[in-house]
C-alpha cells in the first residue's frame, strides 16, 4: 500500500478530456514532481486530489483511504496545497493567513469563543506558538503584522507556502512553487522544499516548469502530455525520454 | 508615531493594545454613561437609536463586512425581532425571555434564508435576500390575527426583574449596555477561529475550503448570528419606536441599513457604530439644510436624494468609509509631515486563480 496513490483518475469538461486515465503513486518522505506543457493537465490533477471538481472516473487513496467528501474534508485528512496564481486572504495580516491554515487545528466552539474564556486565550496562544515556527522557518517575521495587500509578489508565494505548512500536513501540492519568481527567490524555494522533506519528513507533491529547481529537490517525476502520462522516472531519466522531448519540442519527420 | 513591540503573544490577543486606546475608550465610556445628564431629551432619544441601529448594523457587518455575503433582506430580520418582542410582551413574558426569543427566533430564520446563500452569490445573493424580505412584509401584512396587519402593534414599556424601564434614561441604558455587549460579542468571535474563518470566506472561498473550512457551516453560522443580532435591534427598536407596522419593514429599510455598513466603512466594527450615527444624524442635518433651501423643494423627496447621492460618493471617493478616512486622518498626523497620499491607495491585485466554480 502505497502513501498517496491516484488510480486511473480522468475526467471531462464536455467533450474535452482533460485528464484521461492518469495512475500514480507516491512513497512516504518524497518530492514526486509532475511536468508537462501547458494544457496538459497538471493543475486540473491538483483540483481534482483536492475535490474541487468530481472526477469523471479513478479514485484517490490517501493512507489507504479513499479521499472523498467536499474540499475541507481533504484539508483536514492533512493534505494542504498552494495555488498557481495565490489565493491568500488578501485584506487580512500574514499573522492572520496563517492562522487560518491552523484551522483544523482548531480546539474551541463557538460558545467558549463568544465569550472569550481562559481555555480560547489558552489555544490562542498555542495556535500563534506553532505558527512563529512556520514563520521561523520561512523568515517571515518582518511582515508578521502586514497586511498581504501590499506585499510584493515574491513574499505572497511564501506566505502561500508557509500557510500550507501551518495546517501541519503530511502532504503537501505546490502547484508551481516558482512561478514568478526570480531566481534568488527560486533558489530559496529549492531549498525550502529540501527543508520540508528533510526536517519536517513532509511528502511533497508538486507541479513545476523550471527544471533546474525539478532536477535539485525531485526524487521521481511524472510528465504529462494531453491528460496523459508519458514517463515516469527519475529526473535524468524522464528529462531524457524520448516521449517527453517530442510533447515540448515537437516530434521529427 | 507609536510602534508596538511586541514580546508576548498576549499582546495580539488583548483588547487594547496600548494606553492610547485605554484613555480614549475610558473617556467615550465615561461620556456615554454621564449622558443623559449632559444632554437634552431629544439628544437622548437620539442616542438610543444610534444604539439600536449599532446593534443591527453590527449584525450586518459581521454578514457583509467580514464574511463577504450581501443582504438586502436585513430589515425582515428587524421584523421578526420588533413582532416576536411584541407578540411575547402582550402574551406577558418578561423582558429577557422575549429578548432572547426574538433573538433565537431571527436566528433561526437566518439560518432558513442562509441555506440559499449557499449557492448563491453576490448580486444573486442580494436579489434573493430581498424576496425574503418581500415575503415577510407580505406575511405581517396579511397574518392580521397575528400581526394586526396594517394596523400595526402597540408596545409597552420594558420590565426587568419587577423593574419598569418607563423613563428615557433607563432606556438609554439598556441599550446601551446591550451595544457594548454586541461589540465585545464581536470582538471576541473576530480574535478567535470562528472570525478568521468568516474572513477567509470573504476573501477567497477556494482556498478557505482548502484549509479545511466547512463553507456551508460557516456561511449558515454568519447568517444566523447577524440575523440574531438584528433580531435583538428589532426588539429595541420596537420598544423605542412603541408602535411596529409593516411599512417599517420594507425594502427602504433594508437599504438603509446596508447603507451604515457601507458608509460606516466595509470590514470595520467601528464603522457600523459610526454608519449609524451618520444614518441616524442625516435626517437632522437635511431638515437644518432646508432652511436655505427653495420652498420648491420638498423636504419627503430629498432625503432618499441626498441619501442615494451620499452613498454613490462613498462608494467612489471613499471605499473604506468613515472609519477609513478616519484612519487617514490619524496617520496624518501621526507620521506629520510625512504622510504619502499613496499610503493607503489601493494595491494591484495580483492575477488570481481563475474561478473554480
Amino acid at each position: 500500500m502505497s502513501f498517496f496513490a491516484v488510480e486511473n483518475l480522468g475526467v471531462r469538461f464536455g467533450g474535452v478530456v482533460a485528464v484521461d486515465g492518469v495512475s500514480f503513486s507516491v512513497e512516504q518522505g518524497e518530492v514526486y514532481t509532475i511536468i508537462g506543457p501547458n494544457g496538459a493537465g497538471k493543475t486540473t490533477i491538483f483540483n481534482l486530489i483536492g475535490l474541487i471538481y468530481p472526477p469523471t472516473s479513478g479514485r484517490i487513496l490517501f493512507e489507504g483511504e479513499e479521499v472523498r467528501g467536499a474540499p475541507h474534508h481533504v484539508a483536514q485528512r492533512g493534505i494542504a496545497r498552494t495555488f498557481q496564481n495565490i489565493e491568500l486572504f488578501e485584506h487580512a495580516t500574514v499573522l492572520q493567513n496563517l492562522l487560518i491554515g491552523r484551522h483544523r487545528h482548531r480546539t474551541t466552539n463557538l460558545a467558549e469563543e463568544l465569550l472569550f474564556l481562559p481555555s480560547v486565550r489558552r489555544a490562542e496562544i498555542a495556535q500563534r506558538e506553532a505558527v512563529e515556527r512556520v514563520i521561523d522557518l520561512l523568515d517571515l517575521a518582518h511582515y508578521r503584522d502586514s497586511l498581504v495587500a501590499g506585499l510584493p509578489y515574491g513574499v505572497r508565494k511564501v506566505i502561500e507556502l508557509g500557510r500550507a505548512l501551518a495546517t501541519e500536513p503530511k502532504l503537501v501540492l505546490l502547484d508551481e512553487p516558482s512561478s514568478g519568481l526570480n531566481p534568488d527567490e527560486t533558489d530559496d524555494m529549492a531549498f525550502w522544499i529540501e527543508d520540508i522533506q528533510k526536517e519536517l519528513g513532509i511528502t511533497v507533491l508538486m507541479v513545476e516548469h523550471d527544471m533546474n529547481l525539478v532536477s535539485r529537490v525531485s526524487d521521481r517525476v511524472l510528465a504529462l502530455n494531453e491528460g496523459r502520462v508519458i514517463a515516469e522516472g527519475t529526473p535524468t531519466q524522464v528529462q531524457s525520454h524520448p516521449a517527453v522531448v517530442e510533447a515540448y519540442l515537437g516530434g521529427g519527420e | 508615531m507609536r510602534f508596538i513591540f511586541k514580546t508576548d503573544y498576549d499582546q495580539d490577543i488583548r483588547l487594547f493594545q496600548h494606553g492610547g486606546q485605554v484613555f480614549w475608550y475610558g473617556l467615550l465610556g465615561v461620556l456615554l454613561l454621564a449622558a443623559p445628564y449632559l444632554v437634552s431629551g431629544y439628544v437622548l432619544s437620539q442616542l438610543q437609536f444610534i444604539c439600536i441601529y449599532s446593534i443591527v448594523g453590527l449584525g450586518l457587518m459581521l454578514l457583509t463586512g467580514y464574511t463577504g455575503q450581501i443582504s438586502l433582506g436585513h430589515a425582515a430580520f428587524l421584523a421578526v425581532g420588533a413582532y416576536t418582542e411584541a407578540l411575547l410582551q402582550a402574551a406577558g413574558m418578561p423582558f429577557v425571555v422575549s429578548l432572547t426569543s426574538a433573538a433565537l427566533l431571527s436566528a433561526a430564520v437566518g439560518i432558513i434564508v442562509g441555506l440559499p446563500a449557499l449557492r448563491l452569490k453576490g448580486i444573486y445573493l442580494a436579489i434573493a435576500t430581498f424576496a425574503f424580505n418581500v415575503i415577510v412584509e407580505e406575511i405581517i401584512t396579511r397574518w392580521e390575527s397575528l400581526t394586526g396587519g396594517n394596523s400595526g402593534k402597540l408596545l409597552k414599556a420594558i420590565e426587568i426583574f419587577g423593574f419598569r424601564l418607563s423613563s428615557p434614561e433607563s432606556f438609554y441604558y439598556l441599550c446601551l449596555a446591550l451595544t457594548v455587549l454586541a461589540v465585545l460579542v464581536l470582538i471576541n468571535l473576530l480574535r478567535s477561529p470562528t472570525g478568521r474563518a468568516f474572513v477567509a470566506i470573504r476573501d477567497s472561498e477556494v482556498s478557505a475550503s482548502c484549509m479545511g473550512i466547512n463553507l456551508a457551516y460557516y456561511k449558515t453560522m454568519s447568517f444566523a448570528l447577524s440575523a440574531a443580532l438584528t433580531g435583538v435591534g428589532g426588539a429595541l427598536y420596537a420598544h423605542k419606536v412603541g408602535f411596529i407596522s409593516p411599512e417599517q419593514f420594507t425594502l427602504v429599510q433594508s437599504i438603509e441599513l446596508v447603507t451604515i455598513v457601507i458608509i460606516g466603512g466595509v470590514g470595520s466594527l467601528h464603522g457600523a457604530v459610526l454608519g449609524a450615527a451618520f444614518i441616524i444624524m442625516l435626517p437632522q442635518g437635511i431638515s437644518i439644510a432646508k432652511d436655505w433651501l427653495p420652498d420648491s423643494v420638498s423636504p419627503a423627496g430629498l432625503q432618499s436624494v441626498v441619501f442615494g447621492l451620499i452613498l454613490i460618493a462613498f462608494i467612489i471617493f471613499e471605499p473604506y468609509g468613515l472609519y477609513g478616512r478616519w484612519l487617514k486622518i490619524r496617520t496624518y498626523f501621526d507620521v506629520f509631515p510625512f504622510y504619502r497620499r499613496g499610503t493607503f491607495r489601493r494595491q494591484r491585485t495580483y492575477l488570481r486563480s481563475e474561478r473554480l466554480r
